[in-house]
C-alpha cells in the first residue's frame, strides 16, 4: 500500500516538476554554464571553465552600487507613500469613494509603463516641475536625468502594487477589533500601533516582496529617467547582451544578480518572520 | 507584472534606441563585416507562398519579401506601389541598432541563416535598375569586394553635431574640440552624446586627432579618460536627443544629418557642425542574405526601390542624400544644395567611414559600457 501511494505521490508531482525544471532550473542552469565560458570573437559563447567573468565583475560595481541602494529606498518610499492611502481606501473612505480611488489606481495600469514614464520625462524635465518651481522663486532645479527623477519614476510606477497587498490586508481584518481597542481605553495612536499595524503586516509584506524583486531587475525607469546617467544591473545586463554581445560576462552579472536577490530575499523573509512573531497567516505571495 | 512589461520592454528598446545608428561600412571591410555590424538594410526572402498569390502577378516571386531596416527610413507608398505591381507584400523589420539586428541574428530568432558569410553576391541580371556609373564610387565601391558586388547603396549622411547657439555667448564652434572642452565649461549639464560606442568613443578620439575607428589600446585609454571626466557635466547618454533639445533641456549633442536637418528646420539657432578634425560618414546599402528564403522577392524589391523615380521619392521621406546622380537629377535643387545634407568638400573630406573591425571591436564595447555604469 505504502509503495502505491508514493508512486501516485510522484506522479502528481510530476507535472509541477516539469515544468519548474523546464521554465526555471535549465534557463539558471544555461545561465551559470555560459558565466564560465568565454566570449567569441563576434559574440556567443565558447565552452570553457574560467572565473575571469566573475573576476570582472567590479567593473559594475557603480550598477550594482545603484540598484542595492535605489531598490530598497524606492521600495521604502512607496511603502510610506502607499500605506496612508491603503489605509484610508480600507477604513476610512465610504464606498463610493473607495470604489472611485480603486479605478483611479487600477485604470493607469491599462497603459503602458514605458508610455506613462515617458510622460513623466516632460513632468521632470526643465519645461514641466522645475518651470513650475523657478515661478514661485526656487530657481536652477534640475530633475530630469538625476537620481531622484528615477527615484520619482519609481515611486509612481510601483505605487499600485505596494497599494494593494496592503489595502486587501487591510480590509479584511474584523474592524470590530478597532472599536474593542477603542473601548478598552486604547488612544487611536495606540490601537494603530497595537491592533492595525501588525495586522497588516503580511500585506506590508508581500508589497515590499513585489516592489522589491521587480526593482532589482528594472532598467526602463532609469533608462528613461536616469538619461543613461543613473545605470542600474538591468540596463548594464541589456547593454551586454545587446550591444557589447558578450553573453558570458552578462550571464556572470546575471548569476551576481540572481545570487545577491536570493541572500537579500532570504534575510527579508527571516526578518519578517520573525517580526510576525512566527504567525501562521504570514503568508509572502 | 514582468510579464506584463515583456513587451512593453521591447517596444521601449525600439524607441530607446530609435536614432541609434544608421551604421557604416568600410570598402576594406566590408566583407569583414559580413552582414554583421553590418549598417545595412538588409533583404531577406522567404518561402513560396501559403498565401493566394494576385493571378497577374506577373513574375513569380512569391507572396512576401521580409525588409530588415531603420524606422521612418522609407516611403510606405513605395512599398503599396510595390506590391501593387507584384503581388509580393513588404514585410518590415525595424531594427533600433546595429548591434541589435546582429544580437537577433545570432540568437536565430529571425530565422535567418546566419553563418559566417552573411550575404550574397548580387545577381546583377535581377537588378536592371543598378547602373554603376550613376553612382558615386566614394559609397558603391563599398559594396565591392573582390570584384563582386555583395550591396548598393541606399543612401549616406553623417555624424556631427548640433548645437543651439542661443547660448554660445558669440562663440561659435567648430571642432570636436570644442564640443569636448565647451561641454567641460559653459555647456556644462547640457550635452548629449550617443549611446553608441562608434560615435561616441570616435569622437573622443577627434578630440586628440585620433582616428575615428582607432582600435589602438592607448589612444583608447585616451578617449576613455576624456570621456570619464566630461561624463558629469553630461546631460544624457541617449541616442534620442531630438526631444530635450527640442524643449530647452540640452543645448548640443551628437547628432546624424537627417536629425541635424530636421532641427535646423524648425530651430534656426540649431548649428549642425562637422568637426574640422574629421568624424563619420556613413552609408546604408541594400543586400540579400545566404539563403534568404524570399530570394525573388527581395531582389525585386531591391531593384525596385533602385528607380530612380521611387527612390527620389524616397528621400523626400527620410531626407537623407544618396549617392544616384539619375535619382539627384530628379530632386529639388533647394535639396541638393543644403549645406546640412550636402556638406563643404573639404570638410567631407576628413571623415572617415566607421569600419567594420571597429563596429565590433569587444574593447570598445567594453569600453562604452564602462563609462555608462561608470
Amino acid at each position: 500500500m505504502a509503495t502505491k501511494s508514493s508512486w501516485a505521490h510522484r506522479l502528481l508531482v510530476l507535472p509541477a516538476a516539469l515544468w519548474l525544471l523546464v521554465m526555471l532550473v535549465l534557463p539558471l542552469l544555461v545561465v551559470f554554464v555560459f558565466s564560465f565560458g568565454e566570449r567569441a570573437p563576434a559574440g556567443g559563447y565558447i565552452p570553457a571553465f574560467s572565473f575571469d567573468n566573475y573576476l570582472n565583475l567590479p567593473a559594475r560595481l557603480t550598477a550594482f552600487k545603484n540598484t542595492l541602494i535605489l531598490a530598497p529606498l524606492g521600495t521604502f518610499a512607496a511603502l510610506l507613500i502607499a500605506y496612508p492611502l491603503a489605509y484610508y481606501l480600507a477604513i476610512k473612505a465610504s464606498v463610493k469613494i473607495r470604489t472611485t480611488l480603486l479605478v483611479m489606481i487600477i485604470v493607469p495600469f491599462w497603459t503602458s509603463i514605458l508610455i506613462r514614464t515617458y510622460a513623466w520625462i516632460y513632468i521632470l524635465g526643465g519645461r514641466g516641475i522645475p518651470q513650475l518651481l523657478d515661478w514661485i522663486g526656487i530657481e536652477g532645479v534640475r530633475l530630469i536625468n538625476t537620481p531622484y527623477a528615477v527615484l520619482i519614476g519609481i515611486i509612481y510606477g510601483y505605487l499600485p502594487l505596494m497599494v494593494f497587498p496592503i489595502y486587501v490586508s487591510l480590509e479584511k481584518f474584523d474592524k470590530r477589533l478597532l472599536e474593542a481597542s477603542e473601548d478598552l481605553g486604547a488612544t487611536p495612536m495606540k490601537t494603530f500601533r497595537d491592533v492595525t499595524l501588525p495586522l497588516s503586516i503580511p500585506g506590508i509584506a508581500t508589497g515590499c516582496m513585489l516592489v522589491f524583486i521587480l526593482l532589482m531587475g528594472e532598467f526602463l525607469i532609469p533608462a528613461l529617467l536616469g538619461g543613461g546617467k543613473v545605470f542600474f544591473v538591468g540596463n548594464a545586463l541589456v547593454d551586454l547582451f545587446l550591444q557589447s554581445r558578450n553573453w558570458t560576462y552578462g550571464s556572470a552579472v546575471a548569476a551576481a544578480l540572481v545570487i545577491i536577490m536570493l541572500v537579500t530575499v532570504s534575510i527579508y523573509m527571516k526578518l519578517v518572520m520573525r517580526g510576525a512573531g512566527q504567525r501562521e497567516d504570514v503568508s509572502l505571495i | 507584472m514582468k510579464d506584463d512589461n515583456k513587451p512593453i520592454t521591447r517596444k521601449e528598446f525600439m524607441k530607446q534606441l530609435r536614432r541609434y545608428e544608421k551604421g557604416s561600412i568600410s570598402r576594406r571591410q566590408f566583407l569583414g563585416v559580413t552582414g554583421l555590424g553590418m549598417a545595412t538594410t538588409v533583404m531577406a526572402a522567404a518561402v513560396p507562398s501559403l498565401m493566394p498569390r494576385k493571378a497577374w502577378a506577373a513574375p513569380n516571386i512569391g507572396d512576401r519579401v521580409v525588409l530588415a531596416t531603420w524606422p521612418n527610413y522609407h516611403e510606405q507608398a513605395n512599398f503599396e506601389a510595390f506590391t501593387e505591381a507584384t503581388g509580393a507584400h513588404v514585410q518590415v523589420n525595424v531594427f533600433g541598432s546595429n548591434e541589435e539586428m546582429l544580437a537577433k541574428l545570432q540568437a536565430g530568432g529571425s530565422g535567418w541563416d546566419v553563418g559566417e558569410d552573411l550575404i550574397e553576391p548580387l545577381d546583377l541580371s535581377k537588378l536592371p535598375n543598378y547602373e554603376a556609373s550613376a553612382f558615386e564610387p566614394r559609397f558603391s565601391d563599398a559594396g565591392s569586394v573582390n570584384g563582386k558586388l555583395y550591396a548598393v547603396p541606399k543612401n549616406w549622411g553623417t555624424t556631427g553635431f548640433v548645437v543651439n547657439n542661443k547660448h554660445n555667448k558669440g562663440a561659435r564652434m567648430t571642432s570636436w574640440k570644442d564640443f569636448w572642452d565647451r561641454t567641460k565649461t559653459d555647456y556644462s549639464g547640457r550635452t548629449m552624446v550617443h549611446d553608441y560606442q562608434l560615435t561616441t568613443i570616435g569622437n573622443a578620439l577627434k578630440y586628440f586627432g585620433y582616428s575615428f575607428n582607432s582600435v589602438d589600446p592607448a589612444e583608447l585609454a585616451d578617449a576613455e579618460k576624456l570621456l570619464l571626466e566630461v561624463k558629469p557635466h553630461l546631460f544624457a547618454i541617449n541616442s534620442d536627443y531630438q526631444p530635450p533639445l527640442r524643449n530647452g533641456d540640452a543645448w548640443m549633442s551628437m547628432c546624424w544629418t537627417g536629425d541635424g536637418k530636421q532641427l535646423n528646420t524648425d530651430i534656426p539657432t540649431m548649428e549642425y557642425v562637422l568637426g574640422v578634425e574629421g568624424g563619420e560618414i556613413w552609408s546604408d546599402y541594400y543586400a540579400v542574405p545566404r539563403g534568404a528564403e524570399h530570394r525573388e522577392a527581395g531582389y525585386a524589391l531591391i531593384n525596385f526601390l533602385l528607380d530612380p523615380a521611387i527612390n527620389a521619392r524616397e528621400v523626400q521621406a527620410h531626407g537623407y542624400p544618396v549617392a544616384d546622380s539619375r535619382t539627384n537629377a530628379l530632386l529639388p535643387k533647394a535639396l541638393l544644395e543644403d549645406p546640412i545634407l550636402y556638406p563643404a568638400q573639404e570638410l567631407l573630406d576628413a571623415l572617415e567611414f566607421g569600419a567594420a573591425a571597429t563596429l565590433t571591436d569587444p574593447n570598445r564595447a567594453e569600453l562604452l559600457a564602462r563609462f555608462k555604469s561608470a
